[in-house]
């Protein structure tokens, strides 16, 4: 098998006395969608900051394509993107001007031809010329998602990427990323707190509660080892019990 | 590194022609301020006060100078707060440093703008000629911009550490420093315990020497000297304290706390 894009080892991040992540143990293949789905306030966010060098683990240690971010800064993070619902471009710009800038740090030598296909994959080929932050919230999250695009990412990150998007856009973007990933090799580790979501989306899910995996695997090995129906039930089981499942009370 | 810098430039001068707001710190604040002062020195002219000024429009213009290098570079960056940026930027591959480089190009590039301007109204309105001060004013100038970005360089850091609630103090932080960098009067004036204050300030040297090179004509060298050390001072401290900074911020989960406010 390949080389796995992340590896995290032992991974830990207490903020004063809060324990928000503790000892996360895993790798992400290079055409493998990992996704982490768990309660809120469970460390999802805080797993991915951390990945992306934005928040320094209180312990354990991230390999992203072999390397340490913290001494590869540029050569790592030119491989990969993020995105996020609570992160968005300079509303103040036009989309153009936006998409434009990023390429260029992004070291785009063409970008106005990559910016048109990018805006057409997403079908939002019209608002090119608009300011921003006029844009819906439905139209800014896929410029965003433009955005993480310009580089042809190795790894995306995406956390609750469709938070604002009605299904119908939603299922767009789902369908758009499936289209990305069936042309060539991309990781991806996805928050959602959409189970339809995960399942469509995701090879892998880990289930995170209180900065712990308390399951891993596909759908149907988690489905089968938790004994419920369906991703949502075995959630809502999670969530309530704060523990595994089978060993509340 | 020059295309990644120049991207950013590229983003900052997008914003100065979308925002009338962020125009208006280039011409209309600065000119502003001008009229007033000027209007002032006008008068205390007529009330016979010789060299004052010619001393208060050269101070005016010069503090200016500084005023905008340092807001060039805490504002752009508390910009990016603003508009949830910071984070897309964070991931993007730059080294730290580049991001308050480019911010501190487009303080060089506003504090010309500014600065011509200024020039040209001081000249028209009052008969000032700044150029007056000859040669001199090209270093006077570059070592007032260097102490702009020491003192942006620590504001930046206080906006990473304390979020929008710093914001006060981008605004506010030239301002501790004025009183004692003998802006609009001679060290000489402040009293014996605060002038070994003022003269840990680069920007005093360039105040005394601006008066100097007015009064007579001839630049003080080893003034401009002092001022350039202590500005390379000053920058590798302001360095320190955003990279000391960074690492709290990054510690503390502070950076995507302020970067999704
Ligand atoms: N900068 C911070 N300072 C203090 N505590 C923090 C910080 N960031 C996160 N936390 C805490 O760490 C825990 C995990 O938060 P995190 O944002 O990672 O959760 P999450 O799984 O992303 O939740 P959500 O589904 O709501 O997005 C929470 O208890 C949160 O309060
Ligand atoms: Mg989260």
């Amino acid at each position: 098998m390949s080389e796995p894009v992340v590896v995290v080892e032992g991974l830990s991040k207490s903020f004063g006395g809060v324990e928000a992540v503790c000892g996360l143990n895993f790798t992400v293949g290079p055409t493998e969608v990992l996704g982490l789905l768990g309660p809120n306030g469970a460390g999802k966010t805080t797993t991915i900051h951390m990945l992306l060098g934005l928040v320094t683990p209180t312990a354990g240690r991230v390999r992203l394509f072999g390397m340490e971010l913290d001494t590869n800064r540029v050569a790592v993070l030119s491989r990969l993107n993020f995105s996020s619902a609570y992160i968005a471009l300079p509303s103040n710009l036009t989309v153009w001007e936006n998409l434009n800038v990023f390429s260029r740090l992004y070291g785009l030598k063409k970008p106005r031809k990559k910016i048109e296909e990018l805006l057409e994959l997403f079908e939002i080929s019209h608002v090119l010329n608009r300011v921003t932050g006029g844009l819906s919230s439905g139209q800014q999250t896929r410029v965003n998602l433009c955005k993480s695009f310009l580089n042809d990412p190795e790894l995306l990150i995406l956390d609750e990427p469709t938070a604002s998007l009605d299904p119908d856009i939603a299922d767009k973007v789902h369908q758009v990323l499936n289209r990305i990933r069936n042309e060539r090799d991309m990781a991806m580790i996805y928050t959602s707190h959409n189970m339809a979501e995960i399942e469509k989306m995701c090879d892998r899910i880990a289930f995170i509660s209180q900065g712990r995996f308390v399951l891993e695997g596909t759908t149907a090995e988690l489905l089968a080892q938790s004994g419920r129906a369906s991703l949502e039930e075995l959630f809502i089981a999670i969530a309530r019990d704060r523990g595994l499942p089978g060993e509340a009370p | 590194m020059i295309n990644r810098v120049s991207a950013l430039v590229l983003r900052y001068m997008y914003l100065y022609r979308r925002s009338l707001a962020r125009l208006g710190e280039v011409f209309f604040w600065p000119v502003m301020e001008l009229l007033v002062w000027g209007f002032l020195t006008m008068y205390l002219e007529s009330e016979d006060v010789g060299m004052t000024v010619s001393y208060l429009l050269g101070a005016i213009i010069l503090w200016d100078v500084l005023y905008r290098a340092q807001m060039a570079i805490s504002l752009s960056f508390t910009e990016e707060i603003w508009v949830r940026n910071l984070l897309n930027l964070f991931v993007a591959p730059l080294r730290t440093f580049e991001i308050p480089l480019a911010t501190a190009s487009v303080g060089v590039i506003r504090a010309l703008v500014s600065l011509t301007l200024l020039s040209v109204l001081a000249a028209v309105l009052y008969a000032f000629d700044i150029t007056a001060v000859g040669f001199a004013l090209v270093p006077f100038v570059a070592s007032l911009l260097l102490f702009g970005w020491a003192v942006g360089l620590v504001t930046m850091a206080l906006v990473l550490r304390f979020g929008q609630a710093a914001e006060a103090l981008v605004w506010g932080v030239p301002f501790l420093i004025q009183p004692f960098s003998a802006v609009f009067y001679p060290v000489s004036i402040l009293p014996v315990w605060l002038q070994p204050l003022a003269w840990s300030l680069p920007s005093t040297y360039v105040f005394e020497g601006m008066r100097a090179a007015l009064a007579s004509g001839v630049l003080d060298g080893s003034l401009l000297a002092m001022a350039f050390v202590l500005n390379v001072v000053y920058l590798i401290l302001g360095t320190l304290f955003l990279g000391l900074t960074l690492k709290t911020v990054r510690e503390k989960g502070y950076l995507s706390r302020i970067g999704m406010e």
